[in-house]
């Protein structure tokens, strides 16, 4: 129905395209154009299409919950919780659709009946006045073109709104995220104090899963702390930046300072192919090779040591993020103005003084960003460790115990069936939402300080 | 030169030979890793591009297919009974092995011998009555076996293949019974739970359907955006706020895309979960900030001198930007996209989270059927702890990294071919 | 007395030559400076004398430099002794990013000139005072060098080249960012400079190579087109192309 109604508008569109450049064909006839005839097509099919999408687009987003009010108004006096009323309300939905196989009782049925019938209401409603949209806005246009108007201006206005729009979507996306997370993240703080979330030192919601019931308040206490998984993505990070850090940033200086022409043409683009890689890709090298081999050494040199060592996805995210620093910092220092270098090779500087006493201090609010930016995606990096170190949440402090992350649990909690309403569910997005605090903090400072350097050196 | 400044300068030229050296370490340490890499991958994958055969006879008897008629029609052969013919095509391998036993040789061959003994006799009706050689799947043990990756000198019962069917594997190997040809069915089949048969039709599929509709969202939104902020955005603290927050979007992690598809599109909108139409809309409002800095920094390419050479010719804002400008920067714009789009395809967390992680073993034929995708596949693979997963990973991930090398190729060709250097 | 010594030096830059065979012999204890129109190759003869031009790849020199009869344009030398020798201070004023004390305290940090905290307090301090900024920065001895103002910026550099005291200073229009105010106070520095070391600047400014240089040098299209006392150049030059450019007449 939707599908056939977009279509109809999208037609009637392009036909009044064609109509409006030959009326200003004919219009040339008699009178001189103000603008080129297609414009003259523009104009109608802006005007045509424009305002009855955006009202089927508004209709589609409301129709929905207006109808559930209607309907949950006969179930006002029953004084029902929202999650009750909820359940209802898919229950009617269902038993609408046929689907429903649970026992009718006779309230359900007259609801569905209402429900059908509200939807066939809003339907033909929805028909009618988007025609009736139609046949105005086309005749105002109409009128318009007639009149032979300026018709440039117009459309071009219109243009810019629509790009105006789409930058837009930016926002949206974001206001998406912010508002994806936080519904489902106040629901879950609704029945887990945000207190023992921040600050519980267990983090074990498998445990909370009760079939048929409430779970225990006093086992929701204790099973959603999430700071073993605060602790352990800092602590993978904080390994993965040990490895990044001085490989990344002595390749990228040496890469800026010393490597001549042919060298840096061919050593940086293959550096960064490792940024190219598919995470899941590390993953998988990190759990059949590097994870074996870690456990091996350490076996060898008498150390307990986990197939599954916060060490090995670590590294080998560490070995991921190499090319970021590298390149990154690369630029930075190649930022660095000549005369700064010359200054120094002519106090008789030798070139690795240089570049310790000068370049780098030079460069270092550019380099401290780059290493934000590491680090943030290093917090944000989900399937090395989903793959390589364990989903067990441990508060450990050993490299050779496999911890769990913020970004893995989240995995673990959603991957297969998810129950929306469940705490465990819920407790996904709290951890989302962590995750994108501490993200966002990171770039938003990262970016400053990269954006202040490079006003400095421009 | 007293010696105390001899010495230190000694001391200096050393240090800067030592610093060179950590800088020569450091790239040599990121060139080994990659090396090793690649090297691992390709060790453990290249034999997935075989696959092995056990050959043997079958005889197509009218009697043990139930076939009556005198000459049968397409469809008598296509409702026969081949169960006992196959069973006995195997079973012909060592006639003197007692009944209870048979079950350790029909384990050498995949379990959809039954199908393969149909199919040849379909393809070649005229095969009925008689005694031809046919190819039939090996399991992935016995596959493993002949590519030397399992090994043979660990007690029985720690093996999966005993120690009855690698003396039938020496048997047939040695009458030259065993094939191993390229192995196509690893592009053409779907996803199955047993190695012998499992491929990446179906992921293949999914991947490219999620990245044409990632394309299809975020290309012209992106572009559209670009062009306002590039050229009719004015200067105000709103659109220096859709400037940070694109410059941050850029860099939100994957997953929190994935929880955003889950709570939004899934569970607000309604669209079908496992699909490569949620997939691929969860992926572009990833590439959406990607897309929208390169189209940016490519517009700002184009140098001002024909945006005033187009003004003064009398056209308007609009039909500069849309008649010069646009078409100006559309190889920088491109570049960046199918960049975005090559990080887009080897996203994984997202699509996990919105449920394309499930068992596929059809091969989609649009968005909206349930699919996996390469980088899923690469996961779900390697969760399973069969052998003969091991090479099906690392071969899926050679075709996955064949896949970004061509589309990072596209982009720079697409940058170099037609992208006008402005001096 | 003859401090450098060059013999036909020839520069390229890849395949393009900037110098041809340029010969000069500059004193001791004087100033010399270089004077000619843009382009000439003042600058890319002055970073011959301390092999500045190393830094850049394509730059190729030949011929002889001596000083001290120590040859310079050898592969052999030690270029980071030569430049202890031999300062330089460029045209824009480049302190690095650091505090004003860690500034003048470089070259002696890493050449190992001062043993001990004092001794650099004190280098620190008489390479200020000679440079004439001592009285504007001793209470702000650890802010930023790059927050002084140019000129301030340019005698910071200068204190820079002094404190290690070299034989040489090398100067590439140092007061061309300046205001008249702040060239004097450079011009009078140089003046005193020259009692202890050797300087050769290079300037567009031809009352200031008047003023403060016993020797000039004029360049035209790479080549030294005339060389002698500055007396002499200014007043009565043996060559037309130098009277010409010395009156203005140029071009
Ligand atoms: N790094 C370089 N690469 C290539 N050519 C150069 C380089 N530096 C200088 N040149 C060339 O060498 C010639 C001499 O340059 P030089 O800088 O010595 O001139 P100059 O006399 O100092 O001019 P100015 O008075 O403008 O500073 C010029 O033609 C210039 O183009
Ligand atoms: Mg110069």
């Amino acid at each position: 129905m939707n599908l056939i109604l977009v279509t109809f508008i999208i037609l009637l569109a392009f036909t009044s395209y064609y109509f409006g450049r030959k009326k200003a064909l004919v219009i040339q006839s008699s009178q001189r154009l103000t603008a080129l005839p297609k414009f003259y097509g523009y104009y109608l099919a802006a005007w045509c299409a424009a305002p009855a999408l955006i009202i089927f687009a508004l209709w589609s987003v409301f129709e929905p919950s207006i109808v559930k009010t209607f309907i949950l108004q006969d179930y006002t006096d029953q004084s029902l919780t929202k999650n009750e009323l909820q359940l209802i309300y898919t229950k009617v939905k269902a038993l609408a659709a046929g689907t429903y196989t649970g026992n009718i009782t006779n309230f359900l049925d007259e609801s569905a009946n209402k429900y059908i019938q509200l939807k066939g209401i809003a339907n033909s409603a929805k028909v009618a006045i988007i025609l009736a949209i139609l046949i105005l806005s086309l005749s105002f246009a109409y009128r318009s073109v007639q009149k032979n108007d300026r018709m440039r201006e117009p459309v071009e206005i219109f243009l810019k709104w629509v790009l105006f729009v789409a930058s837009l979507g930016a926002v949206l996306v974001t206001i998406g995220i912010v508002f994806s997370l936080l519904f489902e993240a106040i629901r879950f703080f609704q029945a887990v104090k945000i207190f023992d979330f921040i600050f519980g030192t267990h983090w074990y919601p498998a445990k909370t899963f009760v079939r048929d019931g409430q779970p225990d308040p006093e086992l929701m206490k204790d099973a959603f702390g999430a700071v073993p998984l605060f602790a352990g993505t800092f602590f993978i990070a904080f390994i993965a930046m040990c490895v990044a850090i001085p490989i990344g940033l002595l390749s990228g200086i040496y890469l800026s300072e010393y490597a001549g022409r042919g060298v840096r043409k061919y050593a940086k683009p293959i550096i960064e192919i490792l940024a190219g890689i598919p995470t899941v890709v590390y993953g998988f090298f990190a759990a059949l090779t590097v994870g074996p081999f870690v456990k091996e050494i350490g076996n060898a040199m008498g150390l307990e040591v986990s197939a599954e060592s916060a060490l090995a996805a670590g590294a080998v995210m560490g070995v991921m993020i190499i090319p970021f620093i590298s390149s990154l910092s690369d630029d930075v220092i190649t930022a660095v103005p000549q005369n700064l270098r010359d200054g120094s090779y002519a106090m008789g500087a030798t070139k690795s003084e240089t570049v310790k006493k000068v370049i780098f201090p030079a460069a270092l609010p550019g380099i401290v960003g780059s290493i934000l930016l590491a680090v943030s995606r290093a917090v944000g990096e989900t399937m090395i460790v989903v793959m390589a170190s364990g989903l067990a949440a441990n508060l450990t402090m050993n490299p050779l115990e496999s911890t769990s992350t913020i970004t893995a649990q989240i995995v673990v909690i959603l991957i297969g069936d998810q129950q929306f309403g469940d705490p465990k569910t819920q407790s996904a997005f709290a951890l989302g939402i962590s995750l994108f605090i501490v993200t966002l903090f990171l770039n938003v400072i990262a970016l400053s300080v990269v954006k202040k350097y490079r006003e400095k050196y421009e | 030169m007293n010696s105390f400044k001899k010495n230190l300068l000694k001391k200096r030229y050393n240090a800067e030979r030592r610093f060179q050296w950590y800088g020569k370490i450091a790239i040599g340490l990121a060139l080994t890793f990659l090396a090793v890499f690649m090297f691992q991958i390709f060790s453990k994958g290249y034999s997935a591009f075989q696959k092995t055969w056990i050959v043997t006879e079958v005889h197509y008897d009218k009697e043990l297919l139930l076939i009556d008629a005198e000459s049968p029609s397409k469809d008598d052969l296509e409702n026969a009974d081949y169960y006992d013919v196959a069973y006995k095509a195997m079973t012909s391998l060592d006639p003197g092995l007692p009944e209870e036993e048979d079950r350790q040789l029909i384990q050498m061959v995949s379990y959809k011998y039954e199908t393969e003994v149909k199919d040849l006799l379909l393809k070649n009706p005229d095969f009925l009555g008689k005694i031809v050689p046919i190819k039939l799947t090996a399991s992935d043990d016995v596959d493993q076996v002949h590519k030397g990756n399992y090994p043979r000198d660990i007690p029985e019962k720690n093996r999966r293949v005993n120690d009855y069917q690698l003396q039938i594997y020496d048997m047939l190997n040695e009458r030259g019974d065993i094939l191993s040809e390229f192995n196509i069915s690893f592009f053409t089949s779907p996803d199955s739970r047993e190695a012998e048969l499992a491929g990446i039709a179906s992921s293949f599929m999914g991947t490219v359907f999620s990245i044409l509709v990632c394309l299809a969202f975020s290309f012209p939104i992106a572009v559209l955006a670009a062009i306002y902020l590039e050229e009719f955005a004015p200067k105000n603290k709103f659109t220096d706020f859709i400037e940070v927050n694109i410059n941050n979007l850029a860099a939100v992690p994957s997953i929190v895309f994935g929880l955003l598809g889950l709570g939004v599109l899934l569970a607000v909108f309604n669209l079908p979960r496992s699909t490569p139409l949620v997939g691929g809309i969860t992926l572009s409002l990833m590439t959406l900030p990607t897309i929208i800095i390169a189209a940016r920094a490519s517009l700002k390419a184009v140098p001002p001198s024909i945006r005033e050479a187009a003004l003064a010719m009398g056209a308007s804002n609009m039909q500069t930007t849309m008649h010069h400008t646009v078409p100006l920067s559309m190889p920088g714009t491109l570049s960046g996209t199918i960049i975005g789009l090559a990080q887009a395809l080897g996203e994984t967390a997202p699509l996990i989270l919105i449920g394309m992680v499930a068992f596929v073993n059809t091969i989609p034929g649009t968005p909206v059927d349930p699919a996996a995708s390469l980088p899923v596949q690469i996961y779900i693979w390697s969760e399973s702890a069969e052998r003969g997963f091991v090479e099906k990973v690392s071969a899926c991930i050679m075709v996955l990294l064949a896949f970004l090398i061509l589309m990072n190729l596209a982009a720079q060709i697409v940058r170099h071919k037609f992208e006008k250097k402005w001096s | 007395m003859s401090k450098i010594k060059a013999e036909n030096v020839n520069v390229y830059y890849g395949s393009k030559q900037a110098l041809f065979d340029v010969s000069i012999d500059i004193a001791e204890k004087e100033v010399t400076a270089l004077i000619g129109p843009s382009g000439c190759g003042k600058s890319t003869f002055l970073r011959c004398l301390n092999r500045m031009n190393d830094v850049i790849e394509i730059c190729r020199v030949e011929g002889s430099i001596k000083m001290d009869n120590l040859e310079l344009n050898s592969r052999k030398l030690d270029v980071v002794r030569l430049r202890e020798n031999v300062g330089m201070v460029f045209q824009k004023p480049n302190p690095f990013p650091k505090t004003i004390y860690e500034n003048v305290a470089y070259g002696p940090t890493i050449h190992g000139i001062a043993q001990s905290k004092e001794e650099m307090d004190q280098i620190v301090e008489t390479s200020l005072k000679k440079a004439a900024l001592w009285n504007e920065v001793k209470d702000r001895l650890d802010e930023i060098g790059t927050g002084l103002s140019g000129g301030q910026q340019q005698r910071l550099c200068i204190a820079r080249a002094i404190s290690v005291s070299p034989e040489v200073i090398l100067m590439d229009e140092p007061c061309s960012a300046l205001d008249p105010i702040a060239t004097a106070q450079i011009e009078e520095l140089i003046d005193d400079l020259k009692k202890e070391v050797t300087i050769v600047i290079v300037t567009h400014s031809m009352s200031q190579a008047a003023r403060v240089s016993q020797k000039t040098g004029f360049f035209h299209l790479g080549k030294l087109i005339e060389f002698g006392p500055t007396d002499k150049i200014f007043k009565n030059p043996d060559n037309q192309q130098t009277q010409d450019y010395i009156t203005g007449r140029f071009g």
